[in-house]
């Protein structure tokens, strides 16, 4: 490429504003009086310089700021729509059915434009994946040049280059002891003093203008961790309901760890507490602990199909919410509970003496098919059907295996009915399908047991987020913590001038400068920009 | 304990009033107020109540901790307050880099009115759910506060800006903005007048009422319903009849009460319009006349640089740690997650306009205003509006 060669002797890329080493202006038509765009150093920027082929156009596209702040802005406005109905994860309805009947014409609409789920939806993928691209080329753009610039650059700079800082001043006055003390002063203050013939540059902060670039760096490492999720096996999230007493296989470990419930304990406060008693009496019940007291097991040996495993006991633990059950690399979270039929109690009764013939306790788990009385009495469990239904015959059948809704058929076998009744059972009906019977199952109870939701997750994506993170804070405060400043003392035809710059935080330098040039002779540098925008208000 | 930190609280309060009217003095009395001049006498008895103040409050804040067990910020009046008490102490540290007792005059108002907009909600101290308990609320809670406060901070400089930069005498899009602003500030203080009212005067109404789901309910309202319930039936003998009655999935106490804080707010304005004889804004601008509006653009931007890392590790960092362990994913898109989603992506565009657009003096100052506007909506909207995971806050 045809690079530019400065009347200082350095050679720029093609492309460049400012001479990297002595900061003249390259662009002879660019001679106004105007103050310097220092912003990259007015360093050689791909972006600026190429826009012939499609890559081009590409890199073009993404590396400006302009069309980041609008991919910014319509995330923004993206993420707002979705805030304004609840999103499908916290909905506990069918989408299609909850939007039109809780929200009414507006719900529907919602849901047909796909807003149900719409940080899940493609368009939303692609605008994150945008940013992301946007975050690559923005910095790459920027940070290369930026960099090799900074590290060009000569301690004499071009007249041109001082004039047009933002903070600038000339002296005719100034003593041979004014620039030691200066340069004392500099030091005093932390700042990296170069000399080149009687000239100053000092300079601190430098690392500040990489915050920036570390945080896109940091940034684009979290993008990065929500792609792993894709792949299987990275990211398990998986529901598991326990019964108290019951073990069950962790799922998605593959079949090696198991997790037996011991105990589902719910707690409220205790409305007499003196410190919450009115809060409490607002509120009413407040829950004070969901908690599991389970026990971690290990499967020992080889799986053998249809054997039951032989497990080794790990650990006991109470899981509670924010206190997770963690095991290598799997979190056991207690999400939820709820109660579950246990057993129901009947008693063979006669009907018209009500004389009862002994009890009935059937587990509705694992029910026995027949129960025996003594004294010639007995009751045979005929069908059972855990969560009852008539199906679209008419039929009597079950919607799962769990015990929401338990009904039975019954005989009855007694010594005054040799051949036994039929009874169909169920909560709040009994139905006799042969005529009137002599007996009866009376209900007398139910039993309950609590069972415990968990949420069972593997997160192998996790370090990633936390490094994007770390990554991302380290680069933030040090872009906005610290400031890069830098500060020119030179001769020029016979006279002495400071001009200095900041990337932000001119307040700040300003005090510095006063701080640095006190005790001696040199007056203190004008801020160009206030003195233009004063001049304009005054006229 | 706990009566001890409501005395603390009121004191903190009033000290931070008459704190108010000293900056006022301060200003009245000093001719040229831009940098490096010594602050007057007025001003540092401003400061120094200033202080005080904020003391008292953290003597508030730790008792009511001692008393509660936990760090009060777990409802709305412990979060808001704690908000309050964050803007202050971001206000002092912020004074201390740049010395100008104006910024106290704009930001002392807004933490008042934060401050007494919290202590509308039920103040007594409330139980922790289970999956409050956690030393991650103290950090997270408080951090994300902190942060917002000193965002806000850049809302009180940008006031300061557009007060001064926009010429008021002739009305234009600028003029009316400005002084929406100012009136939606004016209305929390009617919010706060008519609930005080209505709560002194122990005002309170039953209705029954049919809710969307067609179940009957009874709703206690404590301002006069002019917005009534679906298909309301009063049953306060003489209550206050209400003039409209709203769909079911209206929340109508709440569109009520907001009914009432508009009207007060419209009472507030109109009574200070008819006083004054100009806009609010209009009526500001001598008191900034002094100041050097690149030096308060400075502080705008200042405080959004320092306040940006703060708010990211606390509303969002922390944030997703503490989501990882009581609800086992750090990020659920809960409409509060998003909204600090959206703060965040706002300021990180106001950052990026800022440093490549070049979008300084008013057009920043502006931006700082919707950041307030963005931060205000996530407290107060979509806690009592739009209710999430985080709806125990609204409460």
């Amino acid at each position: 490429m045809n690079d530019v060669k400065c009347e200082c002797g350095h050679v720029n890329p093609h492309g460049t504003v400012l001479c990297e080493a002595c900061g003249k202006v390259l662009d002879e038509t660019d001679n106004r009086k105007e103050l310097l765009d220092m912003r990259y150093e007015g360093s050689a920027r791909r972006s600026q310089t190429y826009n012939k082929t499609i890559i081009d156009k590409i890199w073009n596209f993404f590396s400006s700021v302009k069309v980041g702040v609008w991919l910014i802005i319509i995330t923004l406005i993206a993420s707002i729509l979705g805030t304004i109905l609840p999103q499908e994860m916290y909905i506990n309805l069918p989408p299609d059915v909850y939007y039109e009947q809780e929200y009414g014409w507006f719900g529907k609409l919602y849901y047909q434009l796909g807003f149900h789920d719409l940080y899940g939806s493609w368009w939303y993928l692609l605008l994150i994946a945008m940013i992301g691209i946007s975050l690559v080329i923005c910095s790459l753009d920027r940070v290369v040049p930026l960099y090799k610039a900074l590290k060009a650059q000569r301690v004499t700079r071009h007249e041109g280059f001082l004039k047009r800082q933002r903070v600038f001043g000339a002296n005719s006055e100034a003593e041979q002891t004014d620039l030691e003390t200066v340069k004392k002063h500099l030091q005093a203050k932390r700042y990296h003093v170069r000399e080149e013939n009687g000239d100053i540059l000092a300079e601190k902060n430098r690392f500040s203008r990489w915050g920036p670039y570390v945080n896109h760096i940091g940034l684009i490492i979290f993008l990065f961790g929500g792609m792993l999720r894709f792949i299987p096996g990275f990211y398990v999230n998986e529901d598991l309901w326990v019964r108290e007493g019951e073990t069950a296989l962790v799922p998605e470990t593959n079949e090696q760890y198991y997790i037996k419930n011991n105990q589902f304990i719910l707690e409220h406060y205790d409305k007499n507490n003196k410190t919450f008693e009115k809060a409490l009496n607002r509120a009413g019940e407040v829950v004070k602990n969901y908690q599991s007291n389970v026990v971690l097991y290990q499967r020992e040996g080889e799986k053998i199909p249809g054997e039951k495993p032989k497990l080794k006991k790990l650990e006991e633990y109470k899981i509670r919410v924010n206190q997770p059950l963690s095991f290598n690399g799997y979190s056991v979270f207690q999400s939820s509970f709820k109660t579950e039929f246990k057993a129901m109690t009947f008693a063979l009764t006669n009907k018209s003496t009500n004389q009862a013939f002994g009890e009935v306790k059937v587990d509705l788990t694992n029910p026995q098919e027949k129960y025996d009385l003594g004294n010639g009495y007995s009751v045979e469990l005929l069908n059972y059907f855990p969560d009852f239904e008539f199906d679209d015959n008419g039929e009597p059948s079950t919607k799962s295996r769990v015990p929401n809704n338990p009904a039975f058929i019954f005989r009855m076998n007694t010594p005054d009915k040799p051949k036994g009744e039929t009874s169909f059972v169920a909560i709040r009906q009994t139905i006799e399908p042969f005529g009137n019977n002599t007996y009866k199952l009376a209900f007398k109870g139910i039993e309950t047991k609590n069972v415990s939701g968990f949420i069972v997750r593997k997160d192998s994506s996790l370090w990633v987020f936390i490094i994007g993170g770390i990554i991302f804070m380290i680069g933030v405060i040090q872009g906005a913590y610290w400031n890069h400043r830098r500060i020119w003392v030179q001769r020029k035809n016979g006279q002495v001038w400071i001009a200095a710059h900041t990337n932000k935080n001119w307040y700040g330098l300003k005090r510095e400068l006063e701080a640095i040039l006190a005790g001696t002779k040199l007056t203190m540098p004008d801020d160009q920009l206030q003195r233009d925008k004063e001049v304009k208000e005054v006229v | 304990m706990a009566a001890l930190s409501s005395n603390l609280l009121f004191v903190a309060f009033i000290l931070y009033l008459i704190a108010t009217l000293f900056f006022g003095g301060s200003i009245k009395e000093k001719k040229g107020l831009s940098e490096k001049k010594e602050t007057n006498k007025w001003g540092k008895i401003a400061v120094f109540l200033t202080i005080v103040g904020f003391v008292s409050q953290l003597g508030y804040f730790i008792t009511r901790w001692i008393a509660a067990g936990h760090a009060p910020v777990s409802n709305m009046f412990e979060f808001t307050t704690f908000f309050g008490m964050a803007l202050v102490g971001a206000f002092i540290v912020i004074y201390f880099i740049y010395r100008t007792t104006l910024l106290g005059l704009f930001t002392m108002p807004v933490a008042i009115l934060v401050i007494a907009y919290a202590s509308m909600f039920p103040r007594d101290i409330t139980p922790l759910i289970p999956a409050l308990q956690s030393y991650w609320l103290h950090i997270h809670v408080t951090t994300a506060a902190i942060g917002e406060a000193i965002l806000a901070i850049s809302f009180a400089a940008g006031l300061i800006y557009l007060v001064k930069a926009i010429d008021q005498t002739k009305s234009s899009k600028r003029t009316f903005w400005l002084e929406a602003v100012m009136f939606s500030l004016v209305t929390v203080l009617g919010f706060v007048a008519v609930s005080s009212i209505f709560s002194g005067m122990g005002y309170h109404e039953k209705f029954n009422w049919v809710d969307k789901h067609d179940n009957e309910a009874v709703v206690e309202y404590t301002m006069p319903a002019i917005a009534g319930p679906h298909e309301g039936e009063l049953l306060t003998k003489d209550g206050f009849k209400p003039f409209v009655e709203m769909p079911a999935i209206v929340n109508a106490k709440k569109l009520n009460t907001v009914i009432w804080s508009l009207i007060g707010g419209i009472i507030l304005y109109g009574l200070i319009r008819l006083i004054i004889r100009k806009r609010i804004s209009a009526a500001l601008k001598p008191l900034v006349k002094n100041i050097n509006l690149d030096f308060v653009d400075e502080i705008s931007y200042r405080s959004v640089l320092i306040g940006f890392p703060v708010f990211t590790l606390g509303a969002l960092i922390f944030a997703m740690i503490w989501a990882q362990m009581a609800w086992s994913r750090f990020w659920g898109w809960d409409p509060k997650e998003v909204w600090a989603l959206i703060t965040w992506l706002f300021y990180a565009a106001f950052m990026h306009l800022r440093l490549s657009k070049g979008w300084h003096g008013e057009k920043s100052a502006w931006l700082a205003v919707i950041g307030f506007v963005i931060i205000m909506f996530n407290l107060v909207a979509v806690n009592l509006i739009i209710a999430g995971l985080h709806s125990y806050a609204g409460s």
